[in-house]
């Protein structure tokens, strides 16, 4: 988080001694457009705090590590298109579901639903999208889940 | 929106009353609010410097060569590398491609940036590989990374028709008939 910064702010100081102007100009941009999106996302981190609770992690890893297979991948599906987690704990979630036995498929399914499909960002992506593409991309990304998850199988012998 | 207001003051009212008298769930939601904003919010900022600095210092031929119509498969691996180095992941991607196409970048690049920046980063590949493995996360990146190209081509070729533009705020599809 602080290379964020120092290099934002770097970049910021370069740009203010080649150019005052420009930059003063920058500044206006980001504050419009950081102004006009900040609603949006404070609903949207309530709506993820209300369901993150709703959603905790062992009921995460109870329905992951289902006895089929195929439900589990389900589960997986829709868990990660549902949910929204920051990385920091998604990734050692992951981590806990492969020692609890749950296959590289299933948690393929759920770590790539959970970053490309997003029910929770729904209202911010439709601003930029609008309802029709938000949709269409969202079913795109679930049938790339889909497959991303095969082939990990695939490539870890869990298929069979 | 009204509606929205009127939610969030009301959580904000729940998680007060819930902080006062000690509420197990009201507490367990404003934690998850904190920890989720720390992510969130303080990066918002320094994205849309970037932002800001990006449309006043990137020439428009710069962005129509690399990005544009005639960028070829170029353009969609610059542009997955730029997603690579994209703070906050697809949440940021969305503004950042409306600014990538007022330079002139074409829609197949700009959904490729998109759904590259949500599985593709790379601070967030190296954590996962840390946690779930380096084997699995490679799988994951060269599935789908070709995948999201094709789908965003053909993304392309379906909303070509209707001149569809990625835009800024809601507006209702009548009003980008052009005059």
């Amino acid at each position: 988080m602080a290379f964020i910064y120092i290099f934002t702010g770097t970049l910021l100081l370069f740009s203010f001694f080649k150019d005052r102007e420009k930059t003063i100009s920058a500044l206006k941009v980001a504050w419009k457009k950081l102004l006009k999106i900040l609603p949006s996302f404070i609903v949207m981190i309530i709506a993820v705090s209300v369901l993150l609770y709703f959603i905790p992690e062992h009921a995460i890893v109870e329905h992951l590590n289902g006895t089929s297979k195929w439900i589990s991948f389900l589960s997986a599906i829709l868990l990660g298109s549902v949910a929204v987690m920051p990385g920091f704990v998604a990734f050692p979630l992951g981590g806990i579901l492969l020692t609890k036995g749950v296959t590289h498929m299933v948690i393929s399914a759920f770590t790539t639903t959970l970053m490309m499909v997003g029910i929770v960002t729904f209202p911010i992506e439709k601003i930029y999208l609008g309802t029709k593409v938000t949709i269409l991309r969202n079913i795109i990304s679930i049938a790339i889940a889909v497959i991303t998850a095969l082939i990990t199988a695939l490539f870890y012998g869990e298929l069979i | 929106m009204k509606t929205m207001i009127a939610l969030s003051v009301l959580y904000a009212i729940f998680i007060l009353i819930s902080l006062i008298f000690e509420i197990d769930s009201g507490i367990q939601i404003g934690t998850n609010f904190l920890s989720y904003s720390k992510e969130l919010i303080l990066i918002l900022p320094c994205a849309f410097i970037l932002i800001g600095l990006f449309e006043v210092w990137v020439k428009r031929e710069t962005i129509e060569k690399h990005l544009g119509k005639d960028s070829g498969i170029k353009g969609y691996l610059w542009v997955i590398l730029l997603a690579s180095t994209t703070i906050g992941g697809i949440i940021v991607s969305f503004p950042v491609a409306y600014s990538l196409q007022k330079k002139g970048a074409k829609l197949s690049v700009l959904f490729t940036y998109i759904s590259a920046s949500a599985v593709g980063r790379i601070p967030m590949t190296v954590f996962e590989a840390s946690f779930i493995g380096l084997k699995f996360s490679l799988i994951r990146l060269f599935t789908s990374l070709p995948l999201i190209i094709i789908t965003s081509i053909l993304l392309e070729k379906i909303l070509i028709k209707s001149d569809f533009k990625i835009r800024e705020k809601a507006t209702s599809q009548k009003n980008l008939i052009p005059k």
